[in-house]
């Protein structure tokens, strides 16, 4: 059932989801400590092996596979075995988490302080709590959330306490190990800690693997990670990585589990904790490294309101069914399964499509709130707009995201307007209102003089901290946009010239949003169907005409792709103008970003999404994709080599000289 | 005895002139009208059946068996509780016989096989008997009086040189051929193909079941390929030997038909599997006879090509004759059994067995769905001392020992050999097994295990009697992946049932039968109650497709000893690779390029 809903062809309208609850309404009216120290216990899973935390780190230094690649290790280093040995259980220790009740009920009950602070409501689907009780107790469970913000995992955690489902152990990035304390109460909770980089490093990746393995085999607890590996700076979901994936999968592949259910989950925020830090973090303040004390100074976040949070569990998706018919299990026949084994082209080819098609879930199921509809309205009229006006056009957009299907919680029995100045209201750091007109605009920054550059960074920190807030709907738009911009640049009603257009498109912007690979003919077919249901164009055998009244439709959704088509031939022309023939990689990110900072204070680009450094690796990792760009190794260093003819007809087929006026 | 009064009865029946008859050798229940005291559409012999009585009670009729005229008492409540099924709800076989379409006869082979003298019918009865197998599909349709294609015609060769007039007449007169040794095929073998346009001849060897001689100074023995294990053995008893090969259906399978099929013997610890056993095999094909020029007991002269024999199952020709070894019957027997706290432990203490080379003639680990099936098989005590003995078995087991009844289970243990030996074997599995936490059960527990493998066959037929349908089927696989298959097989198994909307839990089971060096045979019984489906068999076929691709996908087998037939054929190319396929192919090209042997097994 699960792999049918994820590979059914959409149908937006009928998508059904569930109804939300309020959890903190409960904690609003109870004590907290009480309910810290309630008795917990946990639906479990039918095939648990009892485990204790000390035993299970025995059972992974002992397992075939770690012996084994010790071994290996040794022989290739000359070291003992003994010695190699000794070293996988100090990283072992290094990563173990200690999971303990107490410190858990300790979080409970700070966290429910500072949920009750922070948050208005906490909204839970409660059907997704029931499913993923009853996943719980057949298989082995991995939960996947999408991760916007540090609160993500606490979250989590905080929830299946809540619910009774049993605690899960977290995937967590090294650099939290810095924050001494914090980190270890973190472990005491659950969470487990990865180098950022181990490329090379058999032994490491053979205790990690092995360690998450051990506990999936043994049903110790859920597994938790990100699929998009880190933070999404920009609230876009983030091209997934497969190399856990693979992990919690190959026990299934290798017949050591019957299943495994992996749960997508969704956590929407109507305001972003780290907001105005990612935006700095992306025009190139470096990201502060976490520190408990740091953590302390956010102590003034916690006086703020950051309106409501959504956390929508998804289906559970059975690894076996989804591997139907697509992974050959046999291929592990002959060879002991203790000794590691490459994914093979297949099983690669499959981690990715399956990841990709997770993230899709996790999009769908984000609950989208009035006041993303009002950003990209916002973005889109850099001088404001009436409030009336921006009224109206919210209204329209409400229906038009409500027919792509969009998951939009919008209040019902409130007039459009109060909806809309509640929004305002929540985000009000990020624009100015005045005499009914509304603009995005700099309230935070001191009234001292500015240079010009700062005077655009201060600009750009606005505009990508409300960006992030489009961007949430951006998946909604996606396929329709690419359709609405390929028919603008095709010049041309024939629908193979649209959709070599709407191909060249989805390409070039694939490393920018979540577009499953191999779906390009499905993708278009889903954007013509939306519009022509929508009334904006009528797709004939051979040709696509846009109808009378789908112009502004059209019209909007090309503004929607806009900043990122201008983003990408801003760094194509950086690419083609630049001389330095030794640019390093390291290099590329600074002189994209002052280039682009030159191209704004002259006046030649509007655009200050450009400045974004994500945009600007999305925009190289897919010119190194589509072999543009190469990476040349010198030395240690790194360099990039243009192909400027490449990169200057790429520029050229995305619709160059209307954007960036010489 | 009884038994051998009814064998003068019926010996007054035979409806052919069998020529050259060894009266000596002549007593078996093997002559062509085995089919007289054998059920038509069920398992074994017409008088062993298992029934309910008019009580309720289980009881098992007939007098072969240890366990025949014993009442059952628990049976009913484990077949209900197990099944979901009810005593009300009855599906009896629907008919008594089964109409057959005229056969396609050739007249000048018959011609030419009444002028070289042998025995032959096209009586629909004989040839309805030859049509099958033992697959569920099989006797389910029989039970129902559908059949598929069936034999146009029965021979009767009574000697290697019958067969060989009989292969050169098929091939003069292009007329199928299909070997029919003891008919306990369940691999679908047996299945006249649907698109054979020729006149198909059942050639069944049963006439051809003499110990030709016994040689004490290398202790072999010559046979007639078509001799049933039972008759085998009971006559090499006489002599003070046996072979010691005990496939489970060794009361109605034949010589040929188990190197044909590649068979496997319960005690092959000792005595080996039927390649093991085997010194020379004569075969008649379309080209010819095929063996080997001495009785050396190995050669090096390139591949061996008893291996193009062993499994062929009748696609090349008609094995006939076969010298295999034989030994002294043992002085001593002995039955024992372990139970362990969980399948776990179990099955790491028959590796450990293995890996110290010391398992018993033979050793068996039932999961515990089948532990409390054999209970259920327990028949009614006889004393309330006996009862009160059983009581308290079972109160140290899971009281005192701590071992959860839905958890524990049991292993079953035969030794061979001399006594002290035997003895002193006992002691060291014993010793093994208490380190796997397994406790010593008692004789009758291990004797009662065995047993069973003789009439679980007929319980399917019961079974068949109230909306219950069901098979077993096997695979060998890697001891690291014994466990895993076993988990997940069962699982699928069933997840598919549940899918396909059978409306009650399916009785999904396995058993550890044979232990090797790298690895073990896995035996899996599969039954469910098909009340409220409208095609069960074809239910009954996805989940057993279901369950093999399963065991594929978990480093199985395709097969350990059932075989290929029809049934498994899609795999085979998987299973042995293009290549390996193209060779068994290119030399059923050569050996029978008319395809006489036209069964469409295996290739």
């Amino acid at each position: 059932m699960a792999s049918r809903a994820l590979y059914s062809p959409r149908h937006p309208v009928l998508k059904k989801r569930d109804d939300f609850e309020d959890v903190l309404e409960e904690r609003r009216r109870s004590s907290d400590l009480r309910y810290a120290l309630r008795c917990y216990t946990p639906t479990l899973y039918k095939g648990l092996v009892p485990c204790k935390v000390s035993m299970l780190k025995s059972i992974v230094l002992q397992s075939d596979h770690l012996q084994c690649v010790i071994k290996q290790v040794s022989s290739e280093s000359g070291d003992s075995t003994e010695c190699v040995a000794e070293e996988a259980s100090l990283i072992l220790d290094e990563m173990a988490h200690r999971m303990q009740l107490s410190t858990v009920r300790f979080f409970v009950f700070t966290l429910s302080k500072a949920f009750k602070r922070l948050f208005r409501s906490v909204c839970v689907n409660e059907e997704g709590i029931q499913r993923l009780q009853q996943a719980v107790q057949e298989h082995p469970v991995v939960l996947l959330p999408s991760h916007r913000s540090y609160m993500d995992f606490l979250m989590m955690s905080y929830l299946l306490y809540m619910f009774d489902l049993p605690l899960p152990v977290i995937a967590a990035g090294m650099d939290f190990m810095s924050m001494k304390f914090i980190g270890e109460m973190l472990r005491m909770s659950g969470a487990f800690f990865i180098r950022r980089s181990f490329g090379g490093d058999k032994l490491y990746w053979a205790v990690f693997s092995e360690y998450v393995k051990t506990m999936l085999r043994k049903g110790y607890a859920p597994i938790e990670f990100f699929l998009e590996g880190t933070r999404s700076r920009t609230c876009k979901s983030l091209t997934p990585k497969t190399g856990l994936l693979n992990i919690v999968m190959e026990p299934f592949f290798k017949g050591e589990l019957f299943d495994v259910s992996l749960v997508p989950v969704s956590i929407s925020y109507e305001r972003v904790l780290e907001e105005s830090l990612y935006a700095r973090e992306l025009l190139g303040v470096p990201k502060p490294k976490e520190s408990t004390s740091g953590l302390l100074k956010a102590r003034r976040v916690l006086s703020e309101d950051y309106g409501s949070m959504h956390v929508y569990f998804g289906h559970p998706v059975s690894v076996r069914s989804l591997a139907e018919g697509k992974i050959k299990r046999s291929q592990y026949n002959l060879l002991p399964r203790y000794i590691p084994q490459k994914p093979s082209v297949d099983t690669h080819e499959f981690l990715n499509d399956a990841a990709f098609r997770l993230v899709r879930i996790q999009e769908e199921n984000m609950v989208l709130k009035p006041w993303v509809l009002i950003a990209t309205l916002l973005l889109q009229n850099p001088d404001g707009m009436d409030l009336s006006s921006l009224t109206e056009q919210t209204d329209w957009l409400r229906h038009l995201a409500l027919a792509f299907g969009a998951f939009l919680d919008w209040p019902d029995h409130e007039a459009c307007s109060e909806v809309i100045s509640c929004s305002l209201a929540l985000h009000r750091r990020l624009l100015s209102v005045s005499a009914g007109h509304v603009q995005l605009s700099v309230t935070d920054a001191p009234q001292v003089e500015t240079t010009p550059e700062e005077a655009v960074f201060q600009r750009a920190v606005v505009v990508l901290s409300c960006a992030s807030y489009r961007n949430q709907i951006l998946h909604v738009f996606l396929r329709p946009a690419l359709l609405a911009v390929a028919m603008q640049s095709a010049n041309s009603s024939r629908k193979d010239d649209i959709y070599n257009c709407f191909n060249f498109l989805r390409n070039m912007f694939s490393n920018e949003f979540i577009l499953c690979p191999g779906d390009s003919v499905q993708d278009f077919e889903e954007a013509c169907y939306l519009l022509m249901k929508r009334g904006v164009l009528q797709v004939l055998e051979h040709e696509i005409v846009m109808s009378a009244s789908g112009q502004s439709t059209l019209a909007f959704l090309c503004s929607v792709l806009e900043p990122f088509l201008q983003g990408y031939q801003v760094v194509c022309r950086y690419l083609c103008e630049e001389t330095n023939e030794n640019l390093t990689e390291k290099e590329f990110i600074p002189a994209v970003r002052s280039f682009a900072l030159k191209l704004i204070l002259a006046g030649r680009l509007k655009c200050c999404e450009a400045l974004s450094s994500d945009l600007q690796k999305n925009a190289l990792a897919a010119l190194l994709r589509l072999k543009a760009v190469r990476k040349v190794k010198v030395g240690d260093q790194v360099t990039l080599k243009v192909n400027k003819i490449a990169v200057n007809s790429l520029e050229d087929t995305m619709g160059k000289s209307d954007v960036i006026s010489k | 005895s009884g038994l051998s009064q009814q064998v003068i009865i019926m010996a007054t029946r035979i409806k052919y002139i069998c020529r050259h008859q060894d009266e000596a050798y002549k007593l078996g229940l093997s002559l062509s009208f085995r089919q007289e005291i054998m059920k038509w559409n069920g398992w074994g012999y017409s008088d062993s059946r298992f029934l309910f009585n008019k009580k309720g009670q289980a009881e098992f009729t007939g007098k072969r068996y240890r366990l025949s005229g014993l009442i059952l008492p628990s049976l009913k409540d484990w077949f209900e509780g197990t099944f979901g099924a009810n005593l009300q709800h009855k599906s009896p076989a629907t008919v008594s016989q089964v109409a057959v379409a005229p056969p396609n006869l050739n007249e000048p082979f018959i011609e030419d096989l009444k002028a070289a003298g042998v025995a032959a019918s096209h009586d629909p009865e004989d040839r309805v008997f030859r049509a099958h197998g033992h697959c569920l599909h099989e006797i389910f349709a029989l039970r129902e009086g559908r059949i598929g294609r069936v034999p146009d015609m029965v021979v009767w060769p009574s000697c290697h040189s019958d067969v060989e007039k009989i292969v050169e007449l098929a091939c003069k007169h292009n007329v199928c051929l299909i070997p029919y040794g003891g008919g306990t095929s369940v691999s679908s073998a047996l299945e006249c193909p649907h698109e054979e346009t020729r006149s198909i001849v059942s050639l069944d060897t049963s006439q051809m079941n003499r110990i030709l001689w016994i040689d004490e100074k290398n202790l072999t023995a010559h046979v007639e390929a078509g001799i049933i294990g039972q008759d085998l053995e009971r006559q090499l008893n006489e002599h003070g030997y046996c072979t010691g090969h005990e496939p489970d259906s060794m009361e109605f399978s034949s010589l040929g038909g188990w190197v044909a099929t590649r068979a496997s013997g319960m005690k092959k610890n000792i005595y080996g599997n039927i390649e093991d056993l085997v010194v020379h095999i004569k075969m008649v094909t379309p080209r010819g006879v095929i063996e080997k020029s001495c009785l050396g007991p190995r050669m090096s002269t390139g591949p061996d090509i008893h291996h193009f024999i062993l499994g062929s199952e009748g696609t090349l020709g008609v094995v006939t004759e076969v010298t295999m070894k034989i030994r002294p019957i043992p002085e001593y027997q002995k039955y024992g059994s372990v139970v362990f706290p969980n399948f776990q432990q179990g099955v790491a203490c028959l590796r450990e067995v293995a890996r110290q080379r010391c398992a018993p003639a033979s050793i068996r680990l039932m999961d515990n769905e089948q532990f409390q099936f054999g209970h259920a098989l327990k028949p009614q005590v006889s004393s309330i001392f006996t009862s009160f003995l059983d009581g308290l078995k079972k109160f140290y087991i899971t009281k005192f020992k701590g071992f959860d009844p839905h958890h524990l289970c049991v292993a079953t243990l035969l030794f061979e050999g001399d006594r002290g030996k035997v003895l002193q074997h006992e002691k060291q599995v014993y010793d093994i097994a208490a380190k796997f936490g397994g406790l010593a059960a008692g004789e009758d527990n291990g004797q009662r295990g065995y047993m069973l493998t003789f009439v679980i066959a007929y319980l399917r037929d019961l079974g068949m009697d109230y909306y219950v349908i069901g098979e077993s089927f096997e695979t060998s696989v890697p001891w690291d992946r014994v466990l895993d298959l076993c988990r997940n097989v069962k699982e699928r198994i069933v997840r598919e049932c549940k899918e396909r909307g059978v409306q009650f839990p399916p009785l999904s089971t396995c058993r550890v039968t044979q232990t090797y060096d790298a690895g073990a045979c896995v035996y899996f019984y599969f039954a469910f109650n098909y009340r409220g489906l409208s095609d069960p068999v074809h239910v009954y076929e996805q989940v057993e497709h279901a369950a093999r691709e399963e065991i594929l996908a978990n480093g199985g087998s395709l097969s350990h000893h059932h075989g290929v037939g029809k049934l498994r054929k899609e795999w085979m190319k998987e299973s042995v690779s293009g290549v390996g396929l193209g060779m068994l192919k290119s030399v059923k090209e050569y050996v029978d390029p008319q395809n006489i042997f036209g069964n469409r097994n295996l290739l």
